[in-house]
C-alpha cells in the first residue's frame, strides 16, 4: 500500500517535473539566446574598436563632420526607438493572451523597422553616389562596416518578425511561439542598445 | 494554466508603466545630446563628456526597462553573463584603442 502511494506520488512528481521541464526548456532557450546576444555584443565591440582606430584616416576624403546629417540620423533613431516601445506593447499583449494585439503591434514594429532600414539604405545610396563609398578611405570602410552590420542585424530581425507573424497567426500563442517572441524581443531591444552606441560614437562624436 | 504559469515571474516581463517610463527617459536621453551637438552651446570637451555619459545612462535605461535586467533570482544568470561580456568588451575596445594610438604616437615621434 505504502509502495503504491509512493509510486503514485512519484508518478505525480514525474508529471509535474515533465511540465516543469517543458517550461524550463523555453527559459533555457531564452537564456541561450541571451548568451548568443552577448557574443554578438563582442562582434560589435570589435567593429567599434576598428572604427575608433580608423576614424581619422580620411585619406584626403570627407570626415564625419562633412557627411553626417544629424536631423536625418535623429529620424532613424526615432524609428528604432518607436519600434522598441511597440515591440514592448506586443509582449504585453502576449502576456495577456491577446493574439490580435500581438499581431497588430508586431506589424507596427515591422513598419518602423522597415522605415529605419529604408532611411539607412537611402543614406548609403546617397554617400556612394557622391563617391564616398567604402572604398574611398579607411574611415568610410569602417563606417560602412559598422553601420552596415547593424543594418544587416535589423534586416534579419525584420525577416524573423515576418515569419513569426505568420506563425502566430497560423498556430496562435503556443508556448513555442511565446518563447520565439521572447527571443525576438531580446534581439530587437538589443539592436536598439547597439544603435545608441552607433549614433553616439559615429554620428554625434563625429560631428562635435 | 497558461496564466498561473506566467504570473510567478512577472518581474521579468515589465508592465505598460515600466515600458512607458523607459520610453520617455530614452526620448529625453536622446534629445539632449542631439540638441547639444546640433546647436553647440558648450565647449567641445564638455559636449563630448555629456554625450558619452548620456549614452551610458541610456544603455542602462534600455537594459532595465526594455531588457528587464534586474536583481531578481530569475535574472541572475543573465546579469552575470552580461557582466562578463562587458568585461570582455572593455578589454577588447580599451586595449585595442590604447595600443593603436600608442603606435600612432610612437610612429609620429620618429
Amino acid at each position: 500500500m505504502s509502495n503504491l502511494v509512493f509510486d503514485g506520488a512519484k508518478g505525480h512528481d514525474h508529471d509535474h517535473d515533465h511540465a516543469h521541464d517543458h517550461h524550463d526548456a523555453g527559459e533555457m532557450k531564452i537564456y541561450g539566446f541571451w548568451i548568443y546576444l552577448m557574443t554578438d555584443c563582442i562582434l560589435f565591440a570589435s567593429i567599434f574598436a576598428i572604427y575608433a582606430v580608423l576614424v581619422n584616416n580620411v585619406a584626403g576624403g570627407p570626415s564625419g563632420h562633412d557627411i553626417f546629417e544629424l536631423p536625418y540620423v535623429l529620424g532613424e533613431t526615432a524609428c528604432l526607438l518607436l519600434s522598441s516601445i511597440t515591440y514592448g506593447f506586443a509582449m504585453l499583449a502576449m502576456h495577456k493572451g491577446n493574439k490580435s494585439g500581438v499581431l497588430g503591434w508586431l506589424f507596427v514594429t515591422f513598419l518602423f523597422g522597415l522605415g529605419f532600414i529604408g532611411m539607412e539604405v537611402n543614406e548609403f545610396h546617397l554617400l556612394i553616389s557622391e563617391g564616398y563609398g567604402p572604398n574611398r578611405s579607411g574611415f568610410l570602410s569602417a563606417f560602412f562596416t559598422l553601420v552596415g552590420t547593424h543594418g544587416l542585424h535589423v534586416t534579419s530581425g525584420l525577416i524573423w518578425m515576418a515569419i513569426l507573424m505568420y506563425q502566430v497567426s497560423k498556430n496562435g500563442l503556443t508556448s513555442t511561439n511565446q518563447t520565439r517572441l521572447s527571443m525576438l524581443s531580446l534581439f530587437w531591444h538589443f539592436l536598439d542598445v547597439v544603435w545608441i552606441c552607433v549614433f553616439t560614437v559615429v554620428y554625434l562624436m563625429g560631428t562635435i | 494554466m497558461a496564466n498561473s504559469h506566467h504570473s510567478h515571474d512577472d518581474s521579468s516581463h515589465g508592465s505598460f508603466k515600466s515600458y512607458m517610463v523607459g520610453f520617455v527617459l530614452s526620448i529625453i536621453l536622446t534629445a539632449i545630446p542631439f540638441g547639444l551637438v546640433m546647436f553647440p552651446t558648450l565647449s567641445k570637451v564638455a559636449t563630448l563628456w555629456i554625450v558619452l555619459i548620456f549614452a551610458v545612462v541610456q544603455v542602462l535605461v534600455h537594459l532595465v526597462y526594455f531588457l528587464h535586467l534586474d536583481r531578481s533570482a530569475a535574472q541572475r544568470n543573465n546579469v552575470i553573463t552580461f557582466a562578463f561580456a562587458s568585461l570582455v568588451i572593455l578589454l577588447l575596445v580599451g586595449l585595442s584603442v590604447w595600443i593603436m594610438f600608442s603606435i600612432h604616437t610612437v610612429m609620429m615621434a620618429k
